[in-house]
C-alpha cells in the first residue's frame, strides 16, 4: 500500500528551478533513504511534503489523499488533516526551549485533542522510554546533549501517531560520538515497521536499514534501487562520482 | 535637621508618590499589551498599517517625551477649530502621552525579540499541527517574553524616573512636592527624601522583576 506518492513535482526559488519534475513513492512499512550532494534539493522535497514549501507544479498524495493535484493545493482544512499523517524530524531538533521534555511531547497532541490527557501522558512516558529518556521528563532542552535532544524530537513527532516519518539529516548537527544513539532509535523504529523517508549522509545506516535508496542530484532523481543495487552496482556516472566520496 | 520636619514634609510627598505610582502602574499595564499589539500589527501584510506604525514609532522615538507631553497637555487645545474638543484633564493627557511613548518603545523591543526567535520554532510548531494562534501563543510569544525581559525591565525602571516629567506639565507628583518644600523651607532635605522614595520604588521593582527573570530561565 502506498503511503506517499510524488509525481512530477517542480519547484523554483527566485526563478531558479530547484526541483525539476520528481517522481517517487513510498510504500507502507518501507524505509527509504534519500541521498545526494549538498544543494540537490533533498530538504526542499521533505519540506514540500509537510507544506513548509509550496511547490509550483505536480502532485503529492499522502495516504491516498492529495495535498496538491496538478499544482493546485487542497483546501486548508483538508491539508491540516493530511498533514497529521506526517511526522518530521529536523536537523537542528527545533525543540521548544521554554518547555520541558514532557511538555514538548504533550503540547501538540493536547492542543489537537488527539486523545484524553491521561492517554497522552501515558503515551509520552512510553515514547520517552522507547528513546531511552524516561528519566529526563522534567528537564529543559538546554540541559540535554545533542543526541538526547534529537531523541526527544523523534519522540515528539511520534506523539502525533504519524503514518510516515520524515527525517532531514537527523544526525548531521551531532558530534560523531552522539550519532549512534539517534541511529539506534531510528533502527528500532524501522524494526517496528514504521514507514520512514530519511535524508541522510550516513551511508552505513542507509545500507543497513533502508529498503530502497534514492539518489538525487541537481533537483532530479538520478537513480533508485535497493541498497545493494545502488551502493554495489551504481549505473550512473553521477551516482558513482557521489558514492566515491564515502 | 529634625525628624519632626522630615515627617512633616513626608506626608505631602507620599501623596505625590501615590500619583507617581499610579501613573507608573496605569502606563505599564496599558503600554506593554499595546506595544505587543503594535508589534503584531506591524507584521500585517496590509502595507498602509505597517507604514503607519513605522511612522508612529519613528515620531515617538525621535522626539523628546517632554515635547510629546507638552503637546498633549497644552498644545492640542490650541489647534484651530478642533482644539476646543481636545481639552483633556492634564493627568489623563499626560498618561496618554506616556502610554503612546512607552508602547512605541515596547513595540520595538518586542519586534527585536521576535526576530531573535529561530525560524525552526515556527516550522516545528506548524509541522506538529498547531494553527497560527497556537503557534503564536504557545511557542513564539513565551520565548519572545523571555528574550525581551531584560530590556523590558530596563524600560520599566526608566518609566519610574520618567514620571517626574509630570512636574513639567503641572501634575503634582513626588518631585513637585519636594520642589515646593525646598523653595519654601530653603533646605535640600526634601530632594534627598524624594531620591530615597524613587530608590525604594525601583528597588522593589527590580527585586520583583529579577524574580520573574529567574523563574523563566527554562533550565
Ligand atoms: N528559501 C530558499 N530560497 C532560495 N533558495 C533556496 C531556498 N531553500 C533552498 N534553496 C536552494 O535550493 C537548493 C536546494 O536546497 P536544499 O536545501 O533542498 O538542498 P539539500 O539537498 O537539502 O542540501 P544539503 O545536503 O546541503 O542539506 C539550494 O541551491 C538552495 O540554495
Ligand atoms: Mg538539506
Amino acid at each position: 500500500m502506498e503511503i506517499l506518492r510524488v509525481t512530477n513535482v517542480k519547484k523554483s526559488f527566485d526563478g531558479e528551478p530547484i526541483i525539476k519534475g520528481i517522481r517517487f513513492a513510498v510504500q507502507k512499512n518501507e524505509v527509504v533513504a534519500l541521498i545526494g550532494p549538498s544543494g540537490s534539493g533533498k530538504s526542499t522535497i521533505l519540506r514540500s511534503l509537510v507544506h513548509l514549501e509550496t511547490i509550483d507544479d505536480g502532485e503529492i498524495y499522502i495516504d491516498g489523499e492529495y495535498l496538491v493535484k496538478n499544482g493546485i493545493y487542497n483546501k486548508p482544512k483538508e491539508i491540516r488533516q493530511i498533514q497529521r499523517k506526517l511526522g518530521m524530524v529536523f536537523q537542528h531538533f527545533n525543540l521548544f526551549p521554554h518547555l520541558t521534555v514532557k511538555e514538548n511531547l504533550e503540547l501538540a497532541p493536547k492542543l489537537a485533542k488527539l486523545d484524553s490527557e491521561e492517554a497522552i501522558s501515558e503515551r509520552c512516558v512510553q515514547l520517552l522510554e522507547k528513546v531511552g529518556l524516561q528519566n529526563r521528563l522534567d528537564a529543559y532542552p538546554s540541559k540535554l546533549s545533542g543526541g538526547q535532544k534529537q531523541r526527544v524530537a523523534i519522540a515528539r513527532a511520534l506523539m502525533m501517531q504519524p503514518k510516515l516519518m520524515l527525517f532531514d539529516e537527523p544526525t548531521s548537527a551531532l558530534d560523531p560520538e552522539l550519532t549512534g544513539e539517534v541511529l539506534t532509535v531510528m533502527k528500532d523504529l524501522a524494526k517496528e515497521q514504521m514507514t520512514m523517508l530519511v535524508v541522510t549522509h550516513e551511508m552505513a545506516f542507509a545500507k543497513e536499514v533502508a529498503d530502497r535508496v534514492i539518489f538525487m542530484d541537481q533537483g532530479e532523481i538520478v537513480e533508485e534501487g535497493t541498497p545493494e543495487e545502488l551502493f554495489e552496482n551504481p549505473k550512473h556516472e553521477r551516482t558513482k562520482a557521489f558514492l566515491k566520496r564515502y | 535637621m529634625s525628624l519632626e520636619y522630615i515627617l512633616k514634609i513626608s506626608g505631602p510627598m507620599l501623596e505625590g508618590a501615590k500619583v507617581t505610582l499610579l501613573t507608573f502602574f496605569i502606563v505599564i499595564i496599558i503600554s506593554i499589551p499595546l506595544g505587543l499589539f503594535i508589534t503584531l500589527a506591524g507584521r500585517s501584510r496590509f502595507r498602509p498599517i505597517v507604514w503607519f506604525i513605522k511612522g508612529y514609532i519613528y515620531v515617538m522615538r525621535g522626539t523628546p517625551l517632554l515635547l510629546q507631553l507638552l503637546v498633549l497637555c497644552f498644545g492640542l487645545p490650541m489647534i484651530p477649530v478642533i482644539g476646543q474638543y481636545l481639552v483633556l484633564d492634564r493627568f489623563l493627557a499626560a498618561v496618554i502621552g506616556f502610554v503612546l511613548n512607552y508602547a512605541a518603545y515596547f513595540a520595538e523591543i518586542f519586534r527585536g525579540g521576535l526576530l531573535a526567535i529561530d525560524k525552526g520554532q515556527y516550522e516545528a510548531a506548524q509541522v506538529l499541527g498547531m494553527n497560527r494562534w497556537q503557534r503564536m501563543t504557545r511557542i513564539i510569544l513565551p520565548q519572545m517574553f523571555r528574550v525581551t525581559l531584560p530590556s523590558v525591565t530596563n524600560e520599566t525602571i526608566t518609566l519610574v524616573k520618567d514620571t517626574a516629567l509630570l512636574y513639567a506639565v503641572a501634575v503634582p507628583e513626588l518631585l513637585h512636592y519636594a520642589q515646593t518644600a525646598v523653595n519654601r523651607d530653603f533646605t535640600i532635605v526634601p530632594f534627598f527624601i524624594a531620591g530615597l522614595m524613587y530608590l525604594m520604588i525601583t528597588l522593589v521593582l527590580t527585586f520583583f522583576l529579577k524574580r520573574i527573570e529567574m523563574k523563566v530561565k527554562f533550565e
